[in-house]
């Protein structure tokens, strides 16, 4: 056994490695099925906005209680990592606790603070299953989140919660196996929370407890490459992609709507033959009405949506009870990316399946309702943008479909022929000076 | 009082120092021309040289552009471009955060090149010169102002200062809504929603907004807006408070406060 174990770990860690890899490659692949004509100048600014919406969590802080339990969370994530360092060296090399030598005394007070992150994260996973399924928050009871999106939630909290109660267990063991001086098992002193553990483990054999220390440190690593394999399927994919869409978020004005290059040439050409190339091509699509359309930014931002809802509850159109939800906008790009990404897995090649992102996912009613206003870029703790996405497709719905309710051709035609919005004479458009 | 246009100007050999881009609303509205007088008003007292476009000036092409309708944006757009650039205009006021916004962020990028300055900044900066003077004991004293802050002068461009800024001066007692600033709940214009009927509900966003608005207690709602004006002004005329307040441009408050 003591020389299998470590060709076992190794498997194992090499197949959920490949694993990983291979979808992770395929997410990639996805995306950048997305258009990729903007270039993201600037790194300055933008590895600034990767310590301040990332690293820093500054717009998580709008509601402070919130902010600090997901900080707990996630600096404990952060931080355990080293202990799965070590847990990952121990297994390829059979060691046991390889880090106890080099730094011996230090060693319990690593793992002291590990343990008490690795309780602040159980109680905050508890309370955050409390949250989602007995306390009534509107955003995360909405409809948006019905059948597997509230599945993956919990499952999420639940599997953080296991992860770190075998942790607790595969240290308590540990130190019962200490107190019988048990071979293998070098003296680390006293765990602040698994020591509690203790006396309730104590009164078994020393092969027992071998056995539940071995057991738990083995589910509890296979939890964790199980986990990691589990984030591309889950909206917990946010751990990895947070911080890239952190990077490309915008830094001009939120209000500077994306230009359309090709359009603006085609009105220049029209007003001024003269400047037109001989060799113009006219533009082929306009706006987006499937993902291929969209700039692979916002394919990212699909995959880094954690779906916790605070663009809805801020969107004037959601709250007021419209069919528009920007959460539902994002899940819904991440939901055809997915199902193109199994179209293209299987066929080499994307196979037309006779659906679009417009229509199939995001309907006519639901575009309508936007009233550009920026509040869901403004809520989102990332920054990223339903309603970049939102109006890409409404340009492909009037420009490709020729598709707006009466009223706005009306208004159409205004601007186009009385140079306003409403049918009023241009000549009148100083009146009002006269009257003063 | 005289309002010159930029063809007068030109005609007489002189440049005004701004263009007063005045927008659709400013110009056809009957409510927001209020707010388009009070403002040239208030450049006349203080004596800013500038002019209109008048006849020349075209819609922006913002509704168009949120429409979907990129051709006709990017028509309008090259039209006042051609015309501002002709004029050999270099700096822009205006009363509408959505002109504001479309000349000052996605002109540029069509070779319009300008320095755009929304009415409130100017006004704030008028205030800071001791250029704007207010009367002894001002028809606003001591009543209760609540501003709603714009999407397009906000979220948009970060102006959040500026309009409560201009409000301090009346001597009021400013009172924020629930949802102020960068959390400020949109009043249901935007993106050429004040041209077609709104989706299905339960209730409308002026409404929801005009509740908030309501609950303060304010005497006065400040916009800075007038799609948010006339947006405003409707909602509480559904919760019939007509009566009791009144949406008020902070151009009109400075015009009927100043000395």
């Amino acid at each position: 056994m003591e020389m299998i174990a470590p060709l076992i770990f190794l498997a194992l860690l090499a197949t959920a490695g490949f694993l990983f890899y291979k979808k992770a490659n395929l997410i990639k692949k996805t995306i950048f099925l997305g258009k990729s004509e903007i270039q993201y100048a600037e790194p300055g600014r933008r590895w600034k906005q990767v310590l301040l919406l990332a690293l820093g969590q500054k717009k998580m802080f709008k509601n402070p209680l919130v902010a600090f339990l997901h900080l707990i969370i996630y600096a404990g994530f952060i931080i355990i990592n080293i202990e799965v360092l070590e847990i990952i060296i121990d297994g390829i090399t059979g060691k046991h606790r390889v880090f106890l030598p080099f730094i011996g005394s230090y060693y319990s007070l690593f793992i002291n603070v590990f343990e008490l992150l690795a309780f602040g994260v159980t109680v905050v996973c508890v309370i955050f299953l409390v949250r989602r399924n007995i306390l009534y928050i509107k955003r995360l009871a909405s409809n948006d989140l019905a059948g597997w999106p509230k599945t993956d939630a919990n499952l999420i909290l639940v599997v953080e919660i296991i992860l770190m109660s075998l942790f607790f267990l595969m240290n308590g063991a540990d130190q019962a196996l200490q107190n019988v001086q048990a071979p293998h098992y070098a003296p680390t002193g006293s765990f602040i929370v698994s020591s509690m553990l203790v006396p309730g483990l104590s009164s078994l054999s020393t092969e027992t407890l071998v056995l539940i220390e071995r057991s738990a440190w083995w589910l509890h690593i296979i939890g964790i490459l199980a986990f990691l394999n589990y984030l591309p399927y889950s909206k917990h994919l946010h751990i990895i992609l947070a911080f890239p869409a952190a990077y490309y978020s915008a830094l001009e004005p939120a209000g500077k709507m994306k230009n359309m290059p090709s359009v603006q040439n085609e009105v220049l050409y029209a007003m001024d033959p003269s400047k037109a190339p001989t060799d113009a091509a006219p533009p082929t699509t306009f706006g987006a009405k499937d993902i291929f359309d969209l700039n692979w930014k916002n394919l990212m931002e699909a995959y880094s949506c954690t779906e916790c809802g605070r663009c809805s509850a801020a969107c004037p159109a959601t709250t007021t009870g419209k069919l528009l939800s920007p959460r539902k906008i994002m899940m819904s790009t991440r939901d055809r990316l997915e199902e193109v990404a199994q179209n293209i897995n299987q066929n080499t090649n994307f196979v037309d399946d006779q659906k679009t992102l417009l229509h199939n996912y995001i309907s006519v009613e639901e575009l309508r309702a936007c009233t550009t206003c920026n509040a869901c870029v403004e809520a989102c703790p990332v920054s990223l943008s339903p309603l970049d996405i939102i109006m890409e497709l409404r340009r492909s719905l009037i420009m490709e479909e020729s598709n707006a309710p009466a009223e706005w051709n009306n208004t159409f035609s205004n601007i186009e022929n009385n140079f306003a919005p409403w049918k009023f004479s241009p000549e009148d458009r100083e009146n009002w000076a006269k009257e003063i | 009082m005289k309002v010159n246009t930029m063809a007068e100007m030109m005609a007489s050999g002189t440049m005004p120092e701004y263009l007063f881009w005045v927008g659709c609303a400013g110009s056809f509205d009957q409510r927001a021309q209020k707010i388009t007088k009070a403002f040239s008003l208030i450049l006349d007292k203080v004596g800013i040289s500038y002019a209109i476009l008048g006849k020349e000036e075209a819609c922006t092409g913002d509704p168009a552009r949120r429409a979907g309708n990129e051709f006709l944006f990017q028509m309008m757009a090259y039209q006042n471009i051609q015309v501002m650039n002709a004029y050999g205009v270099k700096k822009i006021i205006t009363t509408c955060p959505h002109c504001f916004n479309t000349i000052k962020n996605e002109y540029p990028e069509l070779g319009g090149n300008y320095e755009v300055i929304h009415h409130t900044t100017l006004l704030q900066s008028l205030i800071n010169e001791g250029k704007i003077v207010l009367k002894e004991g001002g028809a606003f004293k001591g009543k209760k102002i609540s501003y709603h802050d714009s999407c397009y002068l906000g979220r948009a461009n970060n102006i959040y200062e500026a309009p409560r800024k201009v409000l301090e001066i009346l001597d009021a007692e400013l009172i924020e809504m629930k949802r102020c600033r960068s959390n400020g709940l949109c009043c249901g214009a935007g993106g050429a929603q004040m041209f077609k009927e709104e989706e299905t509900g339960t209730t409308r966003i002026n409404i929801e907004r005009a509740e908030e608005a309501v609950a303060t207690g304010a005497q006065i709602i400040a916009a800075a807006c007038p799609f948010c004006n006339t947006m405003m002004t409707d909602g509480i005329k559904n919760k019939e408070k007509e009566n009791e307040m009144e949406v008020l441009d902070i151009a009109e408050l400075i015009a009927e406060s100043m000395a």
